[in-house]
C-alpha cells in the first residue's frame, strides 16, 4: 500500500525542526512501523540525504526505547501496543500519517524522533534506597506475599519507561510513570519502611523538572502500551498526601 | 504540619488543596440548595429559613469567611497550576488525539472563571448592592420570585448553573481520584457516580427558576 509520512525533522537539540512529507510507495501488510521507516532510510540513505533518527532496542515491546506520535497517539492507534510492535496492516491505503515525536519540556527532542528521557531516570533515582537484606539469597518463602498483592505489584512493574502517557497528557505530566515506579515497590513489603518518602521525593523530583501537573483526564492510561492503571495514581496521590501529614518535610532544591 | 504546607511547593500538593477546598465548596453548594429549594413550601417557610440563618450572626460570618477563604485557595491554585500544566509542554502538536477525557474536564479553568464571574454577579444582586427587582431586606421569597420572573435573569442564571453542571462533572471524580479516594473500582465513579451528583446538583438550582418562571412558584 502507499502511504504519505509526514515526518518531524529536526537536526539537533537547538534546531527549529519542521515537517518533511515522504511519500512511500511499496509498505508491506506485515511490516512493523518501524521496519517501514528502516525502508524509508535506506532510500533516503542511498539518495544521499540524513536518515530519519528515531529510537529502538527490543522491538519486541518490553525495553521501552522506541515511541513517538503516530498521527496524534503515543505509539499509534493500536492499543496496548509499542511503536514497534505497530504493523502496517493497521493503517489504510492512500492515508496520510503525522509521526513527530514525543513532546514534553522536561523531555527535550534532541533529533528527528528522539528524545532525552533522562528525566525519568532522574525521577527513579530520586525515590532512593530500599532497606532490602542483602547477602546470602534469602529463603524463598521467608516473606509470603499474597497472591492478588503481588499481581497488582507485577502490574505496575510492567512499565518500561517508554514516556507515553507523559506525551499523552494534555499537562505533559510524568504522573502514571512516577505512580508506577511509587507503587510496584509500595505494594510490597520490602517497600514499606521508605514508602511514603520515597512518594514525597519522587513527586518533588518530579515537579522540579517541569513536568506538569495531574488533571486527571485519563490520557496516560489510554495510551499506555502496558495497560497501566490510573488506579496507581490514586495510590501515588495516597502515599504522597498522608506522607505529607506524616512524615519530615523533603528539602527541596527548587520547586 | 510543617510538610504539609511544604507540600503546597508542588503541583500536587496544590491539587490536594484544590480538591479539599473543591469538596468544601461541593458541600457548601448541596448546603445552600437545601435553603434555597424551601421555596416550594411557601413564603413562611423560605423567610423563616432566611431569618434564622441571619439570627445565627456570628456562626453564619464565620461560615461565609470559611466558604470564601476554600473559594480564594481554590482560585489561586486553578491558576498555579494551569499555567504550570501550560508550560510544561512548550512546542505543542501538529496531531493530536484525544483518547479518554472530557470537554469538561478540558475546559475546568474555562467553567470556573465563568463560575467566579457568576458568583460575584449573584452576591451583588442579593448580599452587597442588591441589585435585584423590588428588592426587600425582609422578604427572600419575594425578591427570588421578582427576580426569576424576568426571563434574562433566570436565563443567566440557568446558564451559569450548566456551566458550573460541567465543572462539577468532571471535578466530582476527579476530586475523589487526587485525594486517592479511587481504587481498582474507579471507573464507576468516572462514569456515572461523579456525574450523577453534578446532575443532581444543578437540576436542584435549575428547578427554583424553572418553576417560577411556569408560574408554579410566585
Ligand atoms: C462553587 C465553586 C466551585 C466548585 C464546587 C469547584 C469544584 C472543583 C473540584 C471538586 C475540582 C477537582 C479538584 C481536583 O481534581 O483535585 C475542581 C477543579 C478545578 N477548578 Fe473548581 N470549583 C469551583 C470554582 C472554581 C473557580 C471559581 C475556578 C477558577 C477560576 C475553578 C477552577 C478549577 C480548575 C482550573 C480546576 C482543574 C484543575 C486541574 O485539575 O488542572 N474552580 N473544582
Ligand atoms: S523497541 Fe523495545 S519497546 Fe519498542
Amino acid at each position: 500500500m502507499k502511504l504519505t509520512l509526514r515526518i518531524w525533522r529536526q537536526d539537533g537539540p537547538r534546531d527549529k525542526g519542521k515537517f518533511v512529507a515522504y511519500p512511500v510507495d511499496d509498505v508491506a501488510e506485515d511490516m512493523s512501523f518501524l521496519e517501514m521507516l528502516d525502508v524509508l532510510n535506506e532510500r533516503l540513505t542511498l539518495k544521499g540525504e540524513r536518515p530519519v533518527a528515531f529510537d529502538s532496542d527490543c522491538r519486541e515491546g518490553i525495553c521501552g526505547a522506541c515511541g513517538f506520535m503516530v498521527s496524534g497517539v503515543a505509539h499509534g492507534p493500536q492499543k496496548l501496543t509499542t511503536a514497534c510492535q505497530l504493523f502496517m496492516r493497521h493503517f489504510k491505503d492512500g492515508e496520510t500519517v503525522v509521526v513527530e515525536p514525543f513532546r514534553a519540556r522536561a523531555l527535550p527532542v534532541l533529533k528527528d524522533l528522539i528524545i532525552d528521557r533522562s528525566a525519568l531516570d532522574a525521577i527513579v533515582q530520586a525515590g532512593g534506597f530500599i532497606s532490602a537484606r542483602t547477602g546470602s539469597a534469602p529463603e524463598a518463602n521467608a516473606m509470603l506475599i499474597a497472591k492478588p498483592v503481588a499481581d497488582r505489584s507485577m502490574d505496575a512493574a510492567a512499565c518500561i519507561g517508554c514516556g507515553a502517557c507523559i506525551a499523552a497528557c494534555p499537562n505533559a505530566s510524568a504522573m502514571l510513570f512516577t505512580a508506577a515506579k511509587v507503587s510496584h515497590l509500595g505494594l510490597l513489603p520490602q517497600g514499606q519502611p521508605e514508602r511514603r518518602q520515597r512518594a514525597l521525593r519522587m513527586v518533588a523530583k518530579m515537579n522540579e523538572l517541569g513536568f506538569g501537573g495531574c488533571s486527571n483526564h485519563g490520557e496516560c492510561e489510554a495510551a499506555c502500551p502496558k495497560g497501566i492503571s490510573i488506579d496507581f495514581i490514586a495510590r501515588l496521590n495516597r502515599d504522597y498526601l498522608s506522607g505529607s501529614l506524616f512524615e519530615k518535610p523533603e528539602p527541596l532544591s527548587s520547586v | 504540619m510543617l510538610a504539609v504546607l511544604a507540600s503546597y511547593r508542588t503541583l500536587l500538593g496544590k491539587k490536594g488543596a484544590m480538591a479539599i477546598t473543591g469538596a468544601a465548596l461541593f458541600f457548601f453548594l448541596i448546603g445552600h440548595l437545601l435553603g434555597n429549594i424551601q421555596i416550594f413550601f411557601g413564603p413562611e417557610h423560605l423567610n423563616n429559613y432566611a431569618a434564622f440563618l441571619k439570627s445565627t450572626g456570628e456562626v453564619l460570618w464565620l461560615l461565609r469567611a470559611g466558604v470564601l477563604a476554600c473559594f480564594l485557595l481554590h482560585i489561586y491554585s486553578s491558576l498555579l497550576v494551569t499555567v504550570a500544566n501550560q508550560q510544561a509542554r512548550p512546542q505543542g502538536y501538529a496531531a493530536k488525539r484525544s483518547l479518554e477525557t472530557s470537554a469538561a474536564a478540558r475546559t475546568m479553568i474555562y467553567t470556573g472563571s465563568m463560575v467566579l464571574l457568576y458568583v460575584i454577579y449573584h452576591l451583588m444582586m442579593f448580599t452587597f448592592l442588591r441589585t435585584g427587582p423590588g428588592y426587600s431586606p425582609h422578604d427572600v421569597y419575594r425578591n427570588v420570585v421578582l427576580s426569576f420572573q424576568q426571563p434574562a435573569i433566570s436565563a443567566v442564571y440557568i446558564a451559569a448553573m450548566l456551566l458550573l453542571g460541567a465543572h462539577l462533572f468532571h471535578g466530582a471524580w476527579s476530586m475523589a481520584h487526587t485525594l486517592g479516594l479511587s481504587g481498582p473500582g474507579y471507573k464507576p465513579w468516572r462514569r456515572m457516580v461523579g456525574p450523577a451528583v453534578a446532575a443532581a446538583i444543578v437540576a436542584g438550582y435549575i428547578s427554583i427558576p424553572v418553576a417560577v418562571l411556569a408560574g408554579w412558584v410566585r
